[in-house]
């Protein structure tokens, strides 16, 4: 027995390290999911949009509430660092108003003997207050211009709102709503998905077609009449939790299939045979070897699955389905753009919509990264 | 009949699927004696791994018994539930022919081979320590790697995970299912005398199923020859290898080479394919690829019939 030890352990890969060999599965797939750089920046890009958002009213200037009617329709304000050669840190110049000699329009220009420095963390005009997390009254700011100066870094819409402000304020609907659907869906097609294919038979023949139901019906158009059922009187919470509602009992489909697929398919697997011949009841079965060792693709499904609802709530609140003014989401700012005369004289406000791409891009990508992660036995 | 352990009794699977019925196995009857090993052979679609996975009860039998001779009398293996298959479970184990889709990838050695404790003992987790430990330096596993996956180890290491999971229930009765076809042949050697030490130090009881007929005729006492899912021929291990009776049986050791120089049996080729069992052939299932084969074998299926302490199911042996 002696013998066989020996000539035994010579066979390990000397060239793998030790870390290697005592790395569980969520160990192997975050080894895996380092080397997609496209997926890690996307994650990255992710994590800095989500802080953004949980400290979104530190960070924007306004509040949602706030306005200024004097600044209606501004250019995106430059920030400087040099004034006539001379370096003086950050600053914005003063606006003063012109018309333009040819359209006749009002324009806000840079008052060039005015110098307003940017001042950071910063006690925010009265009507600034928020509350963070919903908990914690504050009116601190990210950064301020001082004398009176405004700084508008993505300009200013119809109303003389901070459009930088709203854009952050509004992701904490626009990327919070996907998430909290997505959830409701994980559960929705986790339970169905596992009751189907554990059980198969009769149930899983109902489920399937229920799905298959569910998924013919074209998403745009139920999410439309779902939407324009939900009362215009209602509180933006409210709309907030029935879009949720909405946007998973549309999309819970598609990962019961998943998942009913990947109960199938692991049930015939020699090791939950194994476990099985030594005893494991059905609900250890499940729990213990069945769940885990498709969890990894949920989670990916789960990431893909956001972008959708991104966009589904982008699409809702551009159509006037789903958020309304003031409650601000990005689908609410782009309602805006639907004028020609928008996009002619006012293309920053299409500013949201980089930030509706960009997120649903970075999704996408880290949803490629954890799908080539997902099984790392391979 | 008091060493008898396990009594297989007109043993059927039939698989459905997709509205077709494949008959893996039919009428499969056999006794196995304590301490025993029985080799299982036949070429691949046989039913060898069916009729091993009906014994464990990894997938449930159509029809057929498979009795159980206990302490406190002999049970039917495949009725029991509750808390007589809580009791019996442990005693019939199985080690799986593909040591990598066997293991949980996700659980670790240690976890792996305790498992089947913490299903059947109520061991604390100290004792459930000692008893991986002790089995664990059984098999020849390294004990410092037990907090390793199983990604970690060889096909031959796996192996004897595998072999370690099943073995730490101390069970009775043990289906070997091409548990060493996998592996490279130096490892095969290994793992062997591995399982011949273990039956020695346990008493432990073997159906060792494989299509390797010189490893089964190293380790069997009785060799049982399946073709198409039924007996073809039954009987001691030298007595069939030197002189096998049945022209499948002969047609299936003339492919390997003889080791004994007097013993001339004669070369015959098997031609052909294996029947598909969804529409086995009429008469024995074997005539289509017989050399021997005459109208009665066409038209009717030979009974497993005793000659010379041997069963064999041929119309042409008298
Ligand atoms: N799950 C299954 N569903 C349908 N047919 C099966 C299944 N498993 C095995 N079979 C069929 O049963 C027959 C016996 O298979 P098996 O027991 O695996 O044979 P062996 O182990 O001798 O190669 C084969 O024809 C095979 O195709
Ligand atoms: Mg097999």
């Amino acid at each position: 027995m002696g013998l066989f030890k020996s000539k035994n352990n010579t066979h390990s890969d000397e060239k793998k390290s030790d870390k290697y060999y005592y790395a569980s599965q969520w160990g192997l797939m975050a080894r895996k999911f380092r080397k997609h750089k496209l997926a890690m920046g996307s994650t990255f890009v992710l994590v800095i949009f989500y802080l953004t958002a949980i400290f979104g009213n530190f960070i924007a200037p306004q509040g949602t509430e706030q306005y200024d009617g004097k600044f209606v329709n501004c250019k995106p304000t430059p920030v400087h660092y040099f004034h006539e050669g001379k370096f003086v840190g950050p600053f914005v110049y003063g606006m003063k108003t012109e018309r333009d000699p040819v359209t006749f329009m009002a324009q806000h220009v840079e008052d060039r003997e005015k110098i307003c420095r940017i001042k950071f963390f910063t006690q925010g005009d009265p009507g600034g207050e928020y509350k963070w997390l919903g908990l914690f009254p504050s009116n601190l700011h990210l950064f301020e211009a001082e004398d009176g100066g405004k700084i508008f870094l993505f300009g200013t819409d119809n109303m003389g709102r901070d459009l930088f402000s709203r854009v952050i304020l509004g992701s904490q609907i626009s990327l919070f709503i996907p998430v909290v659907g997505m959830l409701l869906t994980v559960v929705l097609g986790l339970a169905i998905g596992s009751l189907a294919g554990y059980f198969g038979g009769w149930i899983d023949t109902v489920i399937q077609r229920l799905i298959e139901v569910v998924r013919s019906f074209p998403q745009v158009p139920l999410w439309m009449a779902l939407s324009a059922a939900i009362p215009k009187t209602m509180k933006p919470a409210q709309v907030f939790m029935l879009m949720t509602i909405i946007l998973s009992l549309v999309s819970w489909p598609g990962l019961a299939r998943v998942v009913r697929s990947k109960f199938i398919s692991v049930k015939k697997e020699d090791f939950i045979m194994a476990a099985r011949i030594s005893g494991a009841p059905g609900s250890k079965l499940i729990t213990r070897h069945m769940i885990p060792s498709f969890l990894s693709y949920i989670i990916v499904d789960m990431t893909m699955s956001i972008p959708s609802l991104i966009i589904g709530e982008t699409t809702l609140s551009f159509l006037g389905l789903g958020l309304r003014s003031p409650a601000t989401s990005w689908g609410v700012l782009l309602q805006e753009t639907n004028k020609l005369e928008t996009i002619m004289f006012y293309n920053w406000k299409l500013i949201p919509m980089i930030f509706v791409f960009l997120s649903v891009l970075a999704f996408n990508f880290m949803g490629d990264g954890l799908r080539d992660a997902a099984d790392p036995y391979k | 009949m008091d060493n008898v352990l396990l009594e297989i009794k007109d043993l059927s699977k039939v698989y459905e699927s997709k509205g077709v019925n494949v008959k893996a196995l039919s009428n499969i009857n056999l006794t196995v004696k304590k301490g025993e090993t029985i080799g299982i052979v036949g070429e691949s679609g046989c039913g060898k791994t069916t009729l091993g996975r009906c014994v464990v009860r990894g997938i449930d039998a159509t029809s057929g018994e498979v009795l159980f001779h206990t302490d406190e009398g002999v049970i039917d293996f495949l009725k029991i539930k509750g808390a007589q298959m809580r009791r019996y479970r442990k005693d019939i184990q199985m080690i799986f022919q593909d040591p990598y889709a066997s293991l949980d990838p996700r659980m670790t050695v240690f976890d792996i081979i305790s498992e089947p404790l913490r299903y059947n003992t109520k061991m604390s987790n100290r004792e459930i320590e000692q008893a991986v430990d002790r089995i664990t330096d059984q098999v020849g596993l390294n004990k410092a790697y037990l907090r390793r996956y199983p990604h970690a180890f060889s096909g031959g290491q796996r192996q004897r995970i595998g072999i370690a999971r099943s073995l730490i229930l101390q069970p009775k009765l043990i289906v070997c299912d091409e548990a060493v076809s996998a592996l490279d042949v130096s490892i095969q050697a290994q793992i062997i005398n591995l399982l011949e030490d273990l039956q020695r130090e346990y008493d432990l009881t073997y159906l060792f199923i494989s299509h390797a007929l010189s490893v089964v005729r190293h380790i069997s006492n009785r060799v049982l020859v399946m073709y198409l899912g039924r007996m073809v021929e039954l009987g001691e291990t030298e007595d069939l290898f030197r002189n096998p009776l049945h022209p499948y049986t002969k047609a299936l050791l003339s492919a390997v080479p003889q080791p004994d120089p007097d013993v001339t049996i004669d070369r015959i080729v098997l031609e052909g394919e294996v029947p598909n069992p969804a529409n086995p052939p009429s008469g024995c299932p074997f005539h289509p690829r017989c050399a021997y084969a005459t109208d009665q074998c066409r038209k009717e299926m030979p009974p497993l019939k005793e000659y010379d302490g041997r069963l064999v199911a041929c119309w042409n042996i008298k």
